[in-house]
């Protein structure tokens, strides 16, 4: 996909771009006056609280709330009965989801009501006295039982398509499978039948929880006004539309605010728990908040698991020919982002390699349980260490170093990676070899320990638009709105970056501020790595407005036709004469003050479909070296490596910092983390129970390449990071794990599943 | 019920329920929010504040049982010159993402330097494995509490 070149960027050498300033909200957090949504106080704001079906499946025979409405404190009771007049069914993908539910739960964790009282402790005990009698139903727990013949079905009704569901014509569901993607590039059935090496397995990946230490927590008000939403969410202006659908509002009445958030990852992608919170503020009458806790964000969205069989076809020489791919992704009860998942993980699937022939047939599954969609590589991260399994073992029956046979099959710059879109835009070859080089790939392995090495690449920047306007104070001060959210991402300071380069300023004089959909101007999302790219490419247009308005300005001083004005130091300059910002807008608008303001969009040079994508192929790429126990089991990541290809790295601690993160919820990911449902319950549903990766589990080395070739579609020829790292390293450490001599065919790799893994393989061993 | 504290070096008389969690009586009723609630059951730290010094997770402590002791929370410790000093380091090492998990590691810390906890890498690790982090993976965390221990920067 190619992003329309509405107006050229002029690279400055202003010496912003490319520094590690320190980051502009880091004061603020510190100090503990960083405001979340949790901290914010609306006047007259009640507390809401959520009853939450304790079935996985069943029909709802009544509810009975009675006894919560008498209790003193208590304002009111949503149940199903309040949408009799009203369409209540959302979703941005698949529109197939309640606000509450409207006859028959679906999942342990659906809303069936929801209580708004004077406090947290009122709601909660009124929560508790509210009656439902269900019928239970058969249901399914996993993916296999949603596939079984005469399986019970999740959903009967028809499907309807959402908002946003951006993925061509929508297939019918069939049975419990939701959405289907086909990926076809070459003859795969020509590159097997001709191969001399195939190799072949099931995969199963885990249900994942995000973790963002912040949880899914929203205000809501509706007066006469409108809608208003405080809310944790990543994607404003997505929910800004589907709140005003689903409640039948203009666009501009429904107005969100999104200061601060606490981690996202994907968790707080697209609509979450704003319906819910504007229902029961509509019913109350007042603003009410509600916050989830940990078990109820875990019920609201989390990572699909997966299951996957995978041939992979070679010759003996080491050729990569053919790939054929199935995938079922377990997308719960409702679809959520899974059908996007479903394709990305289809894209993802073959790898950057130079097939003859790949096939590759990705299914979405409904099941019982929890609703799941994005998280931190989403696709990728589900499928890419499968691939690399593979790709391991042909190496070592083809008796070639696992770098060497990714480096020989690795697409080079401009080839095709499937039919249409973008072709392959960074130089992965490089990029192995930095990877290989920074964790010392050829040093001398000890004793149980193994190495591994993982390549794959992940659809990116979603849908290209983003607008930015940036306004220069008569001080001289600059001041960006953008819609994009800051979750920790360091995007404010990216922005202060790019702005002040474009300025000739220092960029610790350009301030960024977060979301109000009612001034701030439109950004499709903030995910899929896109910020940097898109937001960032706006913001960059947007100062470019800025820029010329000055230069405009300083001609005024210096009228001789052809002086050599240029901007440097927040002033222009002509020769040795000087003329600052503040004296060029005092020039424009009288003494008593003003403001130069600039404007910008990025949007796509198509229509900016799928099929048209990505913006970017980011690339996915990490190595690792792990020891393991032989008499435990246990796995310890001794260290790391990643390669942060991005192009120009605006803030290069930050692109470090990125990559760390992800590397750690890598570690988690592959080694640690999995929701264990039973009959579609989920049995750790605490912190206690969910381990995520702690100080103690830091490998001792962690090396970040920063890949700098100046080949992005952002300002200054940047592109994302942020999640190619994280799938990179799950098939980093299985393939690590698996070169120490363990077979891997399941994550995460606990102590008990790898030291079972050894004891059937001595068994057979033995046999 | 009545408890007489000393809340960020002032002498403070709360009235409370018996079951309120000191978390709440500091965000809700007193506006402390700096003070953040994530895992509600004393594993992550976030909600960390310091009780006569020591850190202790206020999601899982009842306010009553601060009567007689001296409460520090980040609104407090902001204030302190020891604040500043280990402010700088993070900034200098970035080891602030979204931010949620730093008030309280920022005062376990604070609380593990005054005992000279930090004696190596490994104490590092050890010490600081109550206050989880999603966002960092936590190596600019342990490079900046290395400069502030005086054990160098990790390798
Ligand atoms: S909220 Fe208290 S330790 Fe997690
Ligand atoms: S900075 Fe986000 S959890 Fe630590």
């Amino acid at each position: 996909m190619t992003i329309a070149p509405e107006r050229t960027e002029q690279t400055t050498a202003s010496g912003q771009v490319g520094r590690s300033m320190r980051r502009v909200d880091a004061g603020e957090k510190l100090r503990g006056e960083a405001q979340y949504v949790g901290d914010m106080i609306v006047p007259g704001m009640l507390h809401g609280k959520v009853l939450r079906s304790p079935v996985a499946h069943a029909r709802i025979v009544s509810i009975d709330a009675s006894e919560a409405l008498a209790m003193p404190g208590v304002v009111c009771v949503l149940t199903g009965e309040d949408f009799k007049d009203q369409d209540q069914f959302w979703g941005h993908a698949l529109k197939d989801r309640p606000i509450v539910a409207a006859g028959v739960v679906r999942f342990v964790g659906e809303p069936v009501a929801a209580v708004a009282a004077v406090d947290e402790a009122t709601a909660e005990a009124a929560v508790k006295a509210i009656y439902v009698e269900y019928d239970e139903l058969p249901l399914v727990g996993t993916v296999d039982e949603a596939l079984a013949p005469d399986a019970p079905l999740v959903h009967t009704d028809p499907t309807r398509p959402g908002l946003f569901h951006g993925l061509g014509t929508l297939p019918e569901r069939d049975g419990n499978i939701c959405y289907s993607y086909e990926l076809n590039k070459g003859d795969a059935a020509a590159a097997f039948a001709k191969a001399d090496i195939v190799v072949e397995g099931t995969y199963e990946f885990p249900g994942i929880y995000q973790y963002a230490m912040e949880t899914h927590t929203v205000i809501a008000q509706v007066d006469s006004r409108g809608i208003t939403l405080w809310a944790t969410c990543q994607h404003p202006f997505l929910v800004r539309a589907e709140i005003a659908a689903l409640f039948g509002q203009p666009l501009g009445s429904v107005r969100i605010i999104v200061p601060y958030l606490g981690g996202g990852f994907g968790s707080k992608s697209y609509t979450k728990m704003e319906p819910i919170t504007v229902a029961l503020a509509r019913k109350a009458r007042r603003p009410v908040r509600i916050s989830n806790r940990v078990d109820e964000s875990m019920a609201t969205t989390r990572r699909s698991g997966a299951k996957i069989t995978m041939r992979t076809a070679a010759s003996n020489d080491g050729k990569l020919i053919g790939r054929d791919v199935k995938v079922w992704f377990d997308t719960g009860a409702y679809a959520d982002n899974g059908p996007r998942v479903t394709a990305t993980g289809a894209d993802s699937a073959p790898g950057p390699y130079r097939w003859e022939g790949v096939h590759v047939d990705a299914y979405c599954v409904y099941t019982n349980t929890a609703p799941s969609g994005s998280y931190r590589a989403f696709g990728a991260s589900q499928l890419q260490w499968a691939g690399d399994l593979q790709i391991d073992e042909i190496a070592h029956r083809a008796g070639i170093d696992p770098v060497e046979i990714r480096r020989m099959n690795l697409l080079r710059p401009g080839e095709e990676l499937r039919h249409g879109g973008k072709p392959m835009d960074a130089d992965l070859v490089g990029d192995i070899e930095k990877v290989a080089a920074a964790l010392g790939w050829d040093r001398p392995k000890d004793p149980d320990t193994g190495r591994g090495v993982s390549v794959g690449v992940l659809a990116a920047g979603a849908h290209p638009v983003s607008s930015a306007i940036a306004r220069m104070e008569a001080d001289g001060d600059v001041y960006v709105l953008v819609g994009s959210t800051e979750m920790g991402q360091g995007q404010r300071t990216a922005f202060a970056q790019i702005a002040g380069e474009v300025l000739a300023m220092p960029a610790e004089r350009v301030h960024c501020e977060g979301t109000d959909t009612k001034f701030t101007p439109y950004d499709r999302s903030t995910g899929a790595s896109r910020s940097t790219t898109l937001a960032g490419l706006a913001v960059a247009r947007a100062a470019e407005e800025v820029r010329k308005d000055l230069l405009a300005i300083a001609e005024r001083f210096w009228p001789e036709p052809g002086a050599p004005i240029e901007l440097r130091d927040g002033a222009a300059w002509c020769g040795t004469e000087r003329r600052t910002y503040p004296e060029l807008i005092a020039k424009r608008f009288g003494l008593s003050g003003g403001q130069l303001v600039g404007e910008a969009d990025v949007h796509p040079a198509g229509t900016g479909s799928y099929a048209e994508g990505p913006v970017f192929w980011e690339i996915c790429m990490a190595a690792a070296e792990v020891h393991v126990d032989r008499r435990t089991g246990r796995v310890t990541v001794l260290r790391t490596a990643t390669v942060a290809d991005v192009g120009r790295a605006i803030n290069p601690q930050l692109v470090e910092r990125q990559d760390e993160g992800a590397t750690m919820q890598g570690i988690g990911n592959a080694l640690y983390e999995e929701m264990v449902f039973a009959d579609g319950r989920l049995l750790n549903d605490t912190l206690l129970d969910y381990r995520i990766p702690t100080i103690a589990d830091l490998p001792v080395q962690s090396a970040c390449v920063i890949v700098e070739n100046g080949d992005g579609p952002g300002p200054f020829g940047s592109k994302g990071c942020g999640e190619g790292a994280f799938a990179g390293i799950i098939g980093a450490l299985a393939t690590a794990v698996a070169d120490a001599g363990v077979p891997v065919r399941a994550l995460p790799l606990t102590p008990e599943r790898v030291w079972r893994a050894m004891s059937e393989q001595q068994e057979e061993e033995h046999r | 019920m009545r408890v007489d504290l000393t809340l960020n070096g002032t002498p403070t008389a709360l009235d409370v329920e018996p079951r309120e969690l000191l978390l709440d009586v500091l965000r809700d009723t007193l506006g402390l929010t700096g003070a953040k609630r994530s895992c509600d059951v004393q594993v992550c730290g976030a909600c960390t504040v310091l009780v006569d010094g020591s850190p202790v997770s206020s999601c899982t402590l009842l306010a009553v049982e601060t009567d007689g002791h001296d409460v520090l929370t980040v609104e407090g410790f902001r204030e302190q010159p020891a604040f500043t000093r280990i402010a700088d380091a993070f900034e200098r090492h970035a080891a602030v993402q979204c931010g949620f998990c730093t008030t309280g590691m920022v005062l376990t810390i604070h609380a593990l330097l005054e005992d000279g906890a930090f004696t190596d890498e490994a104490s590092i690790r050890e010490e600081l494995s109550g206050n989880l982090c999603r966002c960092t993976g936590y190596r600019a965390i342990l490079a900046a509490v290395g400069d502030l221990a005086g054990i160098g920067e990790p390798a």
